[in-house]
């Protein structure tokens, strides 16, 4: 959440994850603490500094996600008058932020024309309409703090299932949330937790998919980032649901700050009881490993990682049996994507009807999604599942920054597909993106303008999955470099018909044939935009309208 | 022991459960083509030529690795299936360089024997051409990455069978290649025993003797099973 209630005491939170970083997040941090640490003011900043005082305790937090990552660095100032949040503000201007959040009088604006200048307007939808439950705490705690995360509430809901809730109440409630995995595949949390469960007795595993690998997706990082004990909260959940008493959490190589703080937060949930022997005085034991991949795409393939994580060459294998059925080491494991463990302490604090009762039919809850391309506002939105992609893309988003028209938006990465504008009123949902040929995917969105041929773009995410291939099954090893090849005839204008007829055999027999979804998954972005583009691929390969 | 019973094409066949798909497609007296599978080695379902239509399933599935269940039917040969074999054949072939004529394994190659099932002539797919080496530095033997299809029965032979694991793969997608120990030269490991497994169960003339030249590699890909039978039952089988 980024607005808060009003508040006496000044506080600024400044946003300190991967993004705003990037932006310039660490001077400013540096400089924000640096001038409320002094109170050094220059007094010609300080016109309105009244009742500030000198080390007056104004608190400056390094948080999580505050949203629109585009504009970082981002910082809120959380005031008597509520909150105010920043966007690209230089550490030169640290020390007048400062001063105005010293002073309690309300900010006689624009008193400082350099620092309204910054100012983010927090009444925009891309604020107003997002429905904060995974990141309802994103933002607002400090991820390397575990006092922080415990006094918003973090781990109450462990501590509560250990005393009152046997396992089976627990996937009782998940079942009645309607809960589907949001990493992509959109399977039934629940059934996948009785699933493991209800497998004879002996050892089980919970693995944490953090292997987050779709381009234009930071959904993942951003909690990992954010408010990492949320998620070994829902994941120390998940294993005393399915009785493990062993876990991972398999994160990219990639994500070094989601890495570096997951391990301090494990470290401090060990120090504090909640993970370890006998959690929270309960017989509960959980142990939970941080394992690091090595840079495949392939590794968010469940049975790839599986192998990954046991040391072996990151290639999946064919299902059944299951990984609910013989995961690591042959045993029953259960495999979770981040913001599916992330959103289990929330559907336990209010309920699994609570929560089915936000979203539509056979999708329920929220969903993160991160919006990137050409569009007006780059961030991260929660909202309720269901919410037409005209609101995500145009309301919050902004649209096209330079004021042009969407031309489609791409949802799924490279297992999705493109979705044209005209279709922009679909509701973002698993069932309504699959029946377009694109689907729900991790949640990243690729907007896309009118100046893109969309050959390119098929190409463009071709490329990647040749890349990725692990090369264990021929189709998606060989297959994908002959469609790569079409496409550069299409993109090159050189196509002919035949080429597009081989396109879409080559297509169908790729999807029908790989042995993992990646290899299923990899024509989608061809298919998609021959299906509600193919003008574009008409006019490359002069075949005709 | 329980016996199940599904159909295969039309003809009901009883299996022993536990059975696989390929093994009730054998006992209906059926075939599918199959390049990675081999009696004897653990199924890896890489190649994808044994995929089947399976009634009630929207997924093709590997004969080689998916358990036959009762009443299952299924077919091996619709029309859909014997296109997209065909077409797994032909990127096989673009994407190596196969040159029959003048290959250790001409007329005694699963890869050629698989394209005659399929009634691949040429492939409608451009050949890739890559730039492959070949690796002489074993006194015996020699690997020509050139013929290699990743089908990986000398990675698994050698492990689950000779127990040395001399081979893995490294890379990914189409710079995959097969591996002597810690990406050496085949001659420089010392884990190989020299048992020549790898070369009887490679199905084309990747894997061959010094002493083969032109069409004169006669492998012999059932001794894998005859190994496996022999160890785990005491028989040998002939």
């Amino acid at each position: 959440m980024v607005a808060l209630p009003p508040r006496e005491r000044s506080q600024l939170r400044c946003c300190g994850a991967s993004g705003c970083r990037s932006a310039g997040a660490g001077p400013l941090l540096a400089a924000l603490r640096a001038a409320a640490a002094e109170g050094a003011v220059e007094p010609s900043a300080t016109p309105a500094q009244t009742s500030g005082e000198p080390g007056s305790g104004l608190e400056v937090r390094s948080v999580g996600c505050l949203r629109l990552c585009g504009q970082g660095p981002l910082v809120a100032w959380d005031g008597p008058e509520g909150t105010q949040l920043f966007g690209g503000l230089p550490p030169q201007g640290a020390a007048a932020l400062v001063a105005q959040a010293r002073g309690l009088a309300p900010i006689p604006l624009p008193a400082e024309p350099a620092l309204a200048s910054h100012r983010l307007d927090l009444d925009h939808p891309f604020f107003r309409l997002q429905r904060p439950l995974v990141l309802e705490n994103c933002g607002i705690v400090d991820p390397e703090r575990i006092e922080d995360a415990i006094a918003h509430g973090g781990y109450v809901q462990l501590r509560r299932v250990l005393e009152e809730l046997s396992p089976g109440e627990v996937r009782e409630q998940v079942r009645r949330s309607g809960l589907r995995g949001r990493g992509g595949g959109g399977y039934p949390t629940g059934l996948k937790w009785d699933t493991v469960a209800l497998q004879p007795p002996g050892r089980r595993y919970v693995v944490c998919n953090a292997d987050e690998g779709d381009p234009g997706a930071f959904m993942d990082r951003s909690v990992l980032e954010g408010d990492p004990h949320r998620l070994l909260e829902g994941m120390a959940i998940a294993a005393y649901a399915v009785g493990a008493d062993h876990g991972y959490l398999y994160v990219r190589a990639e994500y070094p700050l989601a890495i570096e703080r997951l391990r301090l937060a494990l470290q401090q949930a060990r120090r504090h009881g909640l993970l370890g022997q006998g959690i929270a005085g309960s017989t509960f034991n959980l142990e939970l490993e941080v394992r690091v991949g090595a840079g495949a795409y392939v590794c968010g393939e469940e049975t790839a990682l599986l192998h990954s994580i046991q040391g072996q060459r990151g290639t999946p294998r064919s299902r059944p049996p299951y990984p609910a059925q013989a995961g690591l080491w042959g045993a029953p494991t259960l495999i979770n994507n981040v913001e599916t463990l992330a959103a289990v302490p929330v559907i336990l604090r209010q309920g699994g009807d609570w929560y089915a009762a936000i979203g539509r039919e056979k999708s329920r809850g929220t969903k993160v999604f991160s919006l990137s391309g050409a569009i007006r506002h780059t961030g991260l939105v929660e909202v309720p599942m269901g919410t037409s992609l005209r609101t995500v893309v145009e309301t919050m988003g902004g649209g096209d920054p330079d004021g042009g028209a969407v031309k489609a938006v791409q949802t799924g990465g490279p297992s999705g597909g493109c979705i044209p504008a005209d279709l922009l009123d679909t509701p973002v949902d698993f069932e309504s993106l699959l029946a377009l040929g694109s689907m729900m995917g991790s949640g990243g969105m690729v907007v896309i303008g009118q100046g893109t041929a969309m050959p390119e773009v098929a190409r463009h995410f071709m490329a990647f999955s040749v890349n990725e291939s692990c090369g264990k099954c021929v189709p998606c090893r060989a297959g994908t470099v002959q469609l790569l090849a079409l496409l550069d005839r299409c993109v090159e204008r050189r196509a002919t018909a035949a080429d597009l007829e081989a396109l879409e055999a080559l297509c169908a027999m790729v999807k029908a044939t790989s042995l993992c979804g990646l290899g299923q998954a990899a024509p989608n972005p061809v298919l998609s935009t021959l299906r509600h583009f193919r003008q574009d691929y008409s006019m490359a390969s002069g075949a005709g309208p | 022991m329980s016996v199940i019973t599904l159909r295969v094409d039309g003809l009901d066949v009883a299996v022993p459960a536990g059975s696989t798909l390929l093994q009730a497609i054998r006992a209906a007296g059926l075939a599918v083509p199959t390049l990675c599978h081999l009696d004897g080695l653990d199924a890896v379902a890489a190649c994808r030529l044994c995929l089947v239509e399976v009634e009630g399933s929207q997924r093709l599935l590997p004969a080689c690795a998916s358990e036959a269940t009762e009443g299952q039917v299924i077919h091996t040969a619709t029309a859909q299936l014997q296109g997209y074999r065909r077409m797994a054949v032909e990127l096989f072939f673009a994407e190596g360089n196969h040159v029959c004529a003048f290959c250790v394994a001409n007329g005694d190659c699963e890869l050629q024997d698989v394209a005659v099932a399929v009634g691949m002539d040429h492939s409608r797919f451009p050949y890739q051409y890559p730039q492959r080496s070949v690796d002489a530095s074993h006194p015996r033997f020699s690997l020509d990455h050139n013929r290699c299809i990743l089908c990986t029965r000398c990675v698994r032979v050698c492990d689950q069978i000779e127990g040395a694991h001399v081979w893995d793969v490294a890379e990914r997608g189409s710079d995959c290649r097969i591996v002597a120990g810690l990406d050496q030269p085949w001659g420089e490991v010392d884990a190989c025993t020299s048992c020549g497994k790898c070369i009887d169960v490679c199905p084309t003339g990747a894997l061959f003797a010094k002493e083969d030249t032109t069409a004169e590699k006669h492998p012999h890909p059932e001794r894998a099973q005859q190994l496996r039978q022999a160890r785990e039952h005491q028989q040998w089988l002939r």
